[in-house]
């Protein structure tokens, strides 16, 4: 069996905006639009991953968050209606999920042997958390290659961002080795915005543009910073500055699938490509992939 | 006291006593002081269950549920092993609509949300199964927003006491929390189950002790404390004794009674009623601002570093984010057509709330010697601050009415910094001398603008 690998890593935000936007058959709510520069941005990376082979999909997102350890989607398939609690409004999604239990087993057996608290997620009636879905509806709107769901562990919660990322470096070498073991080729998705402040009202039309701004011109500084050290390829001065970065921009990076995507593609010194940025409800969105497969290992 | 609360409860949030109570002699535990809770909700007489969830964070105001029959089958994120809890619950969405009016009578952002599927968090679902097993009380869920502050959450309570007024109904309030809620952070055996630490135990009998008293208040004014010292930060802080408190008219006389207190998967969970007779005995010490209508000053932006500019409840209402708090609940300015209407604007300084020249009086009612210069000048620039934040200047000020404590002592120095700042602009302006301002303040102006 050939040794498996991870073909690009990816950093694709979920808020269910971005849905809401692109009036998919799936969701129920109707729009006009909206949030074109972050939509733009995922077309030019699902553009950019048009021509690349992968098996598939490996993402962590904060939205299913646990507490009693790392936890991993264990049924084949999830079909069902997931309705976002903050916007509901927005977000009403019927989706129908093939999960990769094989790998996603594999991952978590190998994070076993290291010792880390993991469990499998079996309840066939589990609802699947919609950033999942919004980052996987927007990576691969075609909804045909299977996913491999982790949940975000809260070591931030409990410990500190230092803990977390502790964690998250760990969980992202297992998963590395677990998917070159597999033999199969997968493109990992980190879910997250990066500065996380948000307006608390929203306009009557939640799509209407002319009120979409950032929060403060911090979050910008912070957002342009962030993007900035990642193109530049210095990927492991992000994981060093994120303690900062969390703390001050409340970045939802504190999640932790920014550290364990970056942990899984070996924190590289390659320039990673951005593909879009925006403002959410005030948030930072930034579109950004790592083309692994591109990068030669010789 | 209201009469519209009949019984409040505290209970625990997490799965196990519902699904899987054998397996703990706690949980059991747990599972019958919840049946002994239900019981006391059948005989309280209440027309309406009313939750606040501190699993259900919100960002855009709180929201709270209107769907008439919530149907859906929840899982829990962390404990799906243990089963699946299919639910059927029959919400008041008549109330659910009078609590969010009433919500935006008194400045509160918040909205219904009546859709089929939503995600309705574990806690709610698990307390309604247990306390109204058989939908005999129609419930109203609300949630807990991310931001909220003290102020906001008791203007929560209270447009809810508003809405059970206007309806005539008696409500049974439940606080649906885990009191330390630090779980294990591994899977454990469930025979092993105890409270994560004793630091979190020793907070828990705290908590329980003073809720035994009935000091609900007391628990209400130790909820930042309890947030820092057993809270793991789970999206919401610790803000449910807020509301509960408020619901009770923030007494600390009520009848406590801890049913049961054990650990769930090393998380405190107590069942807790609280009875709105009074016990006789318990002093209200109430040192946070009772605040009646929410003005939309939240934490979140208080703090920015860049603070928004203005907020807008209203399109001509002007609250200025960086000038000194109202001392009642009145805007800082309003906007009519072209002008701008300025409330009466004093010295205090907008940071610390400090009075620039000092006080004129001591608390205890004494005279203190101050500087005139100084209070004016304060006052000219706070009413720059808000001008500036409102899109207007201290150039476009039309006409100004002052008022000075003491004419006699006080007019010079009031009217050589008038001829440095105002004067130079070249308003109308008529001085009054009035007998006190509502604090030890000299002087006070009221001016009306160009917008
Ligand atoms: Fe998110």
């Amino acid at each position: 069996m050939a040794k498996g690998s991870i073909v690009a890593g990816l950093l694709a935000p979920h808020p269910p905006h971005l849905v809401y936007a692109e009036n998919p058959e799936q969701n129920e709510p109707t729009s006009e639009g909206g949030w074109e520069q972050l939509r733009w941005g995922y077309e030019r990376l699902r553009e950019s991953l048009s021509e690349v082979d992968y098996d598939c999909l490996v993402i962590l997102s904060p939205h299913w968050q646990t507490y009693v350890g790392t936890h991993f989607l264990g049924v084949e398939n999830f079909k069902s209606l997931s309705v976002d609690p903050v916007f509901p409004n927005l977000f009403r999604f019927h989706y129908d999920m093939k999960i990769d239990v094989e790998l996603a087993q594999a991952i978590h057996d190998e994070a076993q042997g290291q010792g880390m608290s993991v469990k499998m997620m079996e309840n066939p009636d589990f609802r699947v958390d919609y950033g999942t879905i919004t980052s996987c509806h927007m990576v691969r709107p075609q909804w045909d290659k299977p996913i491999v769901a982790i949940s975000s562990n809260r070591g931030n919660a409990y410990y500190s961002v230092e803990v977390m990322q502790e964690m998250m470096l760990e969980l992202g070498r297992v998963t590395r080795k677990a998917i070159e073991d597999s033999g199969k080729r997968c493109v990992l998705i980190a879910s997250n915005s990066l500065s996380h402040r948000h307006f608390t009202t929203e306009s009557a039309v939640p799509e209407d543009m002319s009120v979409e701004h950032i929060t403060s011109h911090a979050m910008h500084l912070w957002d342009m910073r962030i993007i900035e050290l990642l193109r530049a390829g210095k990927s492991q001065q992000v994981v060093n500055e994120m303690p900062e970065f969390v703390e001050q921009a409340i970045a939802e990076a504190d999640g932790g699938a920014l550290t364990w995507m970056l942990s899984a593609i070996g924190m590289p010194e390659q320039e990673a490509i951005l593909h879009g940025y925006g403002t959410i409800i005030g948030t930072g969105n930034a579109i950004m992939e790592w083309p692994c497969h591109a990068w030669s290992d010789a | 006291m209201n009469d519209v609360i009949v019984k409040s409860l505290v209970v625990p949030a997490h799965p196990h006593p519902l699904l899987v109570p054998e397996q703990n002699a706690g949980w059991q535990r747990i599972r019958d002081a919840y049946d002994e809770a239900r019981k006391v909700v059948e005989e309280s007489g209440a027309d309406i269950i009313i939750i606040y969830s501190t699993l259900w964070p919100s960002i855009i105001g709180h929201q709270i549920q209107a769907l008439p029959e919530a149907e859906w089958t929840l899982v829990d994120a962390d404990f799906h092993d243990v089963g699946s809890i299919p639910y059927h619950l029959k919400i008041d969405a008549e109330f659910a609509e009078a609590w969010n009016q009433a919500n935006h009578a008194r400045g509160l952002d918040s909205r219904t949300v009546a859709y089929h599927g939503f995600p309705i968090d574990v806690g709610s679902v698990v307390a309604l199964k247990l306390l109204n097993p058989n939908n005999d009380i129609p419930a109203v869920i609300c949630s807990s927003n991310v931001y909220a502050d003290r102020a906001e959450t008791s203007v929560l309570a209270k447009s809810c006491l508003d809405a059970l007024a206007a309806t005539g109904k008696k409500a049974v309030a439940v606080s649906v929390m885990s009191l330390s809620n630090r779980m294990f952070t591994e899977p454990i055996n469930p025979i092993d189950d105890r409270i994560h630490s004793q630091k979190d135990d020793e907070w828990n009998q705290k908590i329980l002790e003073l809720l035994s008293q009935g000091r609900l208040e007391d628990v209400a004014q130790l909820s930042r404390t309890i947030h820092n010292q057993i809270r793991v930060q789970k999206v919401v802080t610790f803000k449910p004794m807020w509301w509960l408190s408020a619901m009770n008219d923030n007494r600390n006389d009520l009848n406590g009674d801890v049913l049961a207190y054990e650990a769930i998967h090393g998380a405190g969970a107590g069942v807790i009623i609280l009875d709105p007779t009074s016990s006789g005995q318990g002093d209200i010490e109430y040192d946070e601002d009772d605040v009646e209508v929410f003005a939309g000053e939240r934490s979140v932006l208080a703090n920015m570093e860049n603070p928004e500019t203005v907020t807008k409840s209203n399109s001509d209402i002007v609250h200025a984010s960086s000038a000194p708090k109202p001392v009642g609940a009145y805007p800082h300015a309003r906007r009519e057509g072209d002008l701008l209407y300025l409330s009466g604007i004093g010295p205090r300084h907008p940071k610390d709330n400090s009075i620039p020249g000092g006080p004129i009086k001591s608390p205890e009612g004494e005279s203190l010697e101050y500087d005139i210069k100084a209070q004016t000048r304060a006052v000219v620039d706070n009413l720059e601050i808000i001008l500036k934040e409102a899109g207007s200047s201290l150039d476009k000020v039309i006409d100004v009415t002052s008022f000075l404590v003491n004419m006699e002592r006080d007019f010079q120095g009031y009217n050589e910094v008038w001829a440095e700042t105002l004067g130079k602009v070249g308003p109308t302006r008529t001085t009054l001398a009035i007998s006190a301002l509502p604090t030890p303040i000299a002087v006070e102006m009221k001016v009306i603008a160009k917008a």
